[in-house]
């Protein structure tokens, strides 16, 4: 009979037993970099080709053909880096993996071992842990095998070839939340600094976990694989699943049950994991040094080109988004979480000088407005209204040309149409009507047979008031200037 | 009137003539396939003689003559390719049934650049498989047998093309050498052979055998030609990376090509082993006096770590080639075996069927010194021991400008005689094979005859020093006779 | 009985995927054994301090742009390829399946 096992924070308790499980896991991430070419060659990334239709005779492994390294693939693979705090090697080499497999045409992957661009680094988690990074290298990614299809597995080598930085981290992630909250900032980096779009629908980020379980104070134990691991949501569970797994095997007291050394595969659809095959010890990689690949050094300028080029990293924009500019913490996440969107509030920001409005119109109305088939924008970058645009609504208002109910139709319609904001105003007539005698008709009007409500004003109560400035806005067709037709009611209502 | 390149005429005598509006490519080019038609039958240089595909190569290169367009370094010149050199048009099957019927998608950088310069690719010429060899008898396509003596070996691995020049069929052919298959091979048959500084030459389109090593190498029969081929062959390339980033190479043009005056040779006592052939001795010292009258000094020198160099050798090439051979597996290209089977069996079964047996013996070798707990033991050794043969060479070369001695220990061996014992053919490689992991630039040129079958000379320079090396050569050939020496067969040809 | 040569034959046969018959095995393993006893003068010379020489001669960051070049078009990619289905490589299944 299986024991409940409860979490105590990042402690798993058994009821039975009592025992007190820790938990030590580790992440590997592939993450293919945004290059226009392949690492080695000359033939263009491929997402959704046809089959075979984007190979040459390098990532095909054509006898007699010949890497050359992609200047781009390290430059972005130096820019991670960088933004994790890790250590550039002064140089670094290339190493071949040596295994068979139908989807690695020379039959050895182009990686680094013992020499890896970089190592060190870490990233600090939400929840004030860190996740401290042991190495990363760069390395050419296999082509797709598909086994789905009739009697034969079916090769496209369209991928063969890709450059992938994997990054490893030390065993410092200790629950699925930290797994969860690393992946999510790891990819929020990368996709800063630009070394990755991270898309792992895509294919181009992926996630294999390392996991095992021990007994408070008690040394690590068998530590497993998981793989095939599509989501940062399925990385969460299927660690929940197999830290489970892994307790209960050892509760179990059946040695026979107890966790082996293994790589398993996590099955989304039945929420388990299952084993893919022992790591059998004929696995021998022989690696050694790529002879047909000089060593690479990192020159300190070519390093300082590159961090001069990081952007500001998610984390201390958020911060100072809250402790500079005054925006909520909700707001801050809301325009950190897409550099660009980021980049688009600093710049509107910046020009009108209004950032906490800039902020509000963002996450409002224009964040709204992507993955609208009316505008056709996946990003901010698509949209008709730039930054200056928004400023110049965002002062429209500020000056009192217009309300912000009246800036919401405007900003619509500069979104649809890319109508500039005072030629909106102007075309719709939004403008507020300031004029004094036009607005005291319409007061006037308001106030008939409102005797109850007068009253009340007259014995201070001024909320009543609310319930005669929407008539008159009504009347205005939404043009009166609110605070004006505040006052002049006041004003009736007391000379009364 | 024929333009006859039977023996007689070099590349760029032959490119003049053409050149000055002698005879057509036409003639040149079915010459060529007469003197193949009537010798190869008995010499078996070639694996696939390309007769339609040169044929309309002469008739495009005559119309670019009748055109007025100015006319390539190897104009109409007929070259014979190494089978495991990558072209477009032709078949790389490195004498493999594995790779039989290999059609390259793409051009080697040096079949580019022959193209480039209007030469004329007559065919492909056997080879030891995939190089690895040195008698030209571990090919799917049977021996090639030397013309000084059809009983025996051309040498090898490539000994098709060694024999296509020395039989008179081409004037020029590449080969490829990584532990001597370009200067044994040119030793044994009696041509000049050079293996170029590592990198001098671009790999690209060359099949790999061991990567560290491979050089394209021409064999011809005058050191004009060689030097007219790397001119042609030679320069930076911006698809092998460990091609040096350096222009053409230009040969040097000697105010008296005749004399060395000054010039320095090093004589190492460990290339005169006492196995060494005493026929191979005798040509070899009474080359050393040659030298001596034109001028050279001659040093005694050491090269200490020589006996490391075969193990050395043995151990980097296989290592490589275990995993430069992984890429044959019947899935992209090749002979595929076992399509019955399971994905990796069907691996190991297209392997065992359509690789020779010493591949296989240098594939196991290869994976051996390369595997977990015996890498460092060997591999790992062996890359230290490299850098030791390196620094003897450094270390000669501070004293002296050229290191000589024999090419091959022997001449050439009987059809047969040493295939049955793998160690001793590997030691043929024993002097030719340091230069090799050094990476320098060497030569054989012919140094006479020693019971009727041709010596060797070879001359090593320093990195980089190909022209020196040339200049050396050139002034040895102007100094005698030995290179204008043609086996009997061609005797007759001749009248 | 297999000999521990014969042994290590196997197993590095597997491991280079050569399936190479228990004859081959017996007739390769004594010359193994020769060649590597041949070249054992690797073992006695003392490599202290010294560095490796790994090729490329002094040769260091070879870069190319990120720049497209042509890809070789389906049937040039695929033309020597023993088995094709449609435009992709075809290959047996792995026994006992695949990840």
């Amino acid at each position: 009979m299986s024991a409940t096992i409860e979490r105590d924070g990042d402690v798993w308790v058994s009821s039975r037993t009592g025992t007190r499980w820790h938990v030590v896991c580790g992440l590997e991430v592939h993450a293919q970099l945004r290059t226009r070419t392949k690492l080695f060659c000359g033939c263009e990334t491929s997402f959704g080709d046809p089959p075979n239709s984007r190979t040459c005779p390098v990532c095909t492994g054509q006898p007699g053909s010949l890497p050359v390294l992609n200047e781009e693939a390290l430059a972005l693979a130096v820019r991670a880096a960088l933004a994790i705090g890790a250590d550039v090697a002064p140089w670094s080499k290339f190493d071949r993996k040596n295994y068979f497999y139908c989807d690695i045409p020379k039959n050895y992957q182009i990686s680094q071992f013992d020499r890896p661009y970089c190592t060190g680094g870490g990233i600090d988690l939400p929840s004030g842990r860190r996740i401290r990074l042991h190495r990363i290298h760069l390395e050419e990614d296999a082509g797709k095998a598909i086994h789905d299809r009739g009697t034969t597995t079916l090769v496209d080598l369209n991928r063969a070839g890709t450059p992938l930085i994997e990054s490893v981290t030390e065993a410092d992630v200790t629950s699925p939340e930290d797994a969860f909250d690393y992946l999510t900032a790891l990819k929020e980096i990368l996709i800063y600094v630009g070394a990755s779009n991270a898309d792992m629908e895509k294919g181009e980020l992926r996630c294999d976990v390392n996991v095992s379980v021990h007994p408070a104070g008690e040394g690590w134990r068998t530590k497993v694989e998981v793989k095939n691991l599509n989501s940062f949501r399925n990385v969460a569970a299927a660690l929940e699943h197999e830290i489970l797994r892994q307790i209960q095997a050892y509760e179990s007291g059946d040695e026979s049950r107890y966790p082996v050394q293994e790589t398993r595969l996590w099955d989304a659809d039945k929420l388990v994991t299952r084993s893919m095959r022992s790591k059998e010890a004929a696995d021998d990689y022989r690696y050694f040094t790529e002879p047909d690949l000089p060593p690479v050094t990192v020159s300190p300028s070519f390093l300082e080109r590159q961090r001069g080029m990081l952007p500001e990293l998610p984390a201390a924009r958020r911060t100072r988004y809250v402790r500079e500019l005054g925006l909520s913490a909700y707001d801050a996440d809301v325009l950190v979480a897409d550099r660009a969107v980021a980049d688009f509030f600093e710049a509107a920001a910046r020009i009108s000088g209004r950032p906490k409005e800039a902020a509000n119109w963002i996450s409002n109305e224009v964040l709204r407005a992507l993955g609208d088939a009316q505008t056709g924008a996946s990003t901010i970058d698509d949209l008709p209204v730039k930054p200056h645009d928004l400023a110049e609504l965002i002062e429209l208002v500020a000056k009192g040309t217009i309300h912000t109910a009246a800036g919401r139709t405007v900003i619509r319609e500069m979104l649809e149409s890319g109508t500039a904001a005072a030629e909106v105003v102007e075309r719709l007539g939004l403008e507020q009507v300031e004029d004094e005698s036009q607005l005291e008709d319409w007061c006037r009007a308001a106030l008939e047979g409102k005797d109850a409500i007068v009253a009340d004003v007259k014995d201070g109560k001024e909320k009543a008031l609310g319930a005669l400035i929407g008539p008159v806005m009504q009347a205005s067709g939404g043009k009166a200037n609110p605070q004006k037709v505040r006052e002049i009611l006041k004003r009736l209502i007391l000379e009364s | 009137m024929t333009v006859r390149f039977g023996g007689q005429v070099d590349a760029v005598a032959l490119r003049n003539a053409l050149d000055a509006g002698t005879g057509t490519v036409k003639d040149v080019v079915e010459e060529c396939l007469a003197r193949i038609a009537e010798r190869d039958g008995e010499l078996h240089a070639f694996t696939r003689v390309e007769a339609e595909c040169a044929r309309a190569r002469a008739a495009e290169l005559d119309a670019k003559r009748a055109s007025g367009a100015a006319l390539g370094a190897l104009f109409g010149v007929p070259v014979a390719l190494k089978a495991n050199l990558c072209w477009k048009g032709g078949i790389a099957d490195c004498s493999s049934k594995l790779l039989a019927n290999y059609a390259p998608p793409y051009d080697a950088t040096v079949v580019r650049r022959l193209l480039d310069a209007d030469a004329v690719i007559v065919g492909t010429t056997n080879m030891d498989e995939f190089a690895m060899g040195s008698s030209t008898e571990n090919s799917a396509h049977g021996p090639t047998s030397n013309p000084w003596d059809t009983e025996r070996t051309p040498g090898g691995s490539s000994g098709g093309s060694a024999v296509a020049v020395a039989g008179g069929m081409v004037p020029i052919a590449l080969g490829s050498d990584t532990g001597g298959s370009v200067r044994q091979p040119a030793a044994l048959c009696g041509v000049h052979g050079l293996k170029p500084t590592y990198g001098r030459v671009s790999r690209y389109g060359l099949i790999a055998f061991g990567s560290s090593l491979d050089a394209v190498s021409p064999f011809a029969r005058t050191i004009r030609d060689v030097a007219r081929v790397l001119e042609v062959i030679s320069g930076a390339c911006d698809r092998d990376s460990t091609c040096l980033p350096l222009p053409p190479f230009e040969a040097p043009q000697p105010a008296d090509p005749s004399r060395l005056a000054g010039f320095r040779v090093g004589v190492p006592k460990q290339c005169f082993p006492a196995e060494l052939d005493a026929g191979v001795r005798a040509c070899v010292e009474s080359a050393l006096q040659q030298l001596e009258r034109i001028g050279c000094e001659l040093v005694p020198i050491e090269l200490p770590h020589a006996e490391l160099a075969i193990p050395t050798y043995y151990v980097v090439a296989t290592a490589e080639a275990s995993s430069n051979l992984a890429r044959y597996d019947g899935v992209g290209f090749g002979v595929r075996a076992g399509s019955e089977l399971g994905l990796q069996e069907m691996f190991a079964a297209t392997r065992e069927a359509g690789f020779g047996e010493e591949v296989k013996r240098r594939i196991l070798l290869g994976t051996y010194v390369l595997s977990a707990g015996y890498q460092d033991e060997w591999y790992g050794r062996a890359q230290h021991a490299r850098t030791k043969i390196l620094g003897d060479y450094l270390q000669a070369f501070e004293e002296v400008d050229l290191v000589a001695g024999p090419t091959s220990p022997c001449t050439a061996f009987r059809l047969g005689e040493k295939t049955a014992d793998p160690i001793a053919m590997y030691q043929t490689d024993l002097l030719t094979v340091p230069a090799s992991l050094a990476g320098l630039p060497a030569i054989s040129v012919p140094c006479g005859t020693s019971a009727g079958l041709p010596v060797g000379l070879q001359l090593v320079a320093p990195a980089q020093e190909d022209g020196r090396l040339l200049r050396a050569a050139q002034a040895f050939e102007l100094a005698t006779d030995h290179h204008r020496a043609l086996p009997p067969m061609l005797l007759g040809a001749q009248a | 009985m297999a000999s521990s040569d014969e042994e290590l034959v196997r197993r590095t046969a597997e491991l280079a995927r050569l399936s190479i018959t228990p004859a081959e095995a017996a007739h390769l393993a004594p010359q193994f054994a020769r060649i590597l006893e041949h070249f054992k003068t690797l073992s006695d010379v003392d490599l202290e301090g010294v560095e490796p020489t790994t090729g490329a001669f002094g040769l260091r960051d070879v870069l190319r742009a990120d720049e497209p070049r042509a890809s070789l078009t389906q049937d040039e990619a695929l033309a020597n390829a023993p088995e094709r289905i449609e435009d992709f490589y075809s290959v047996p299944k792995t026994i006992g399946g695949d990840a």
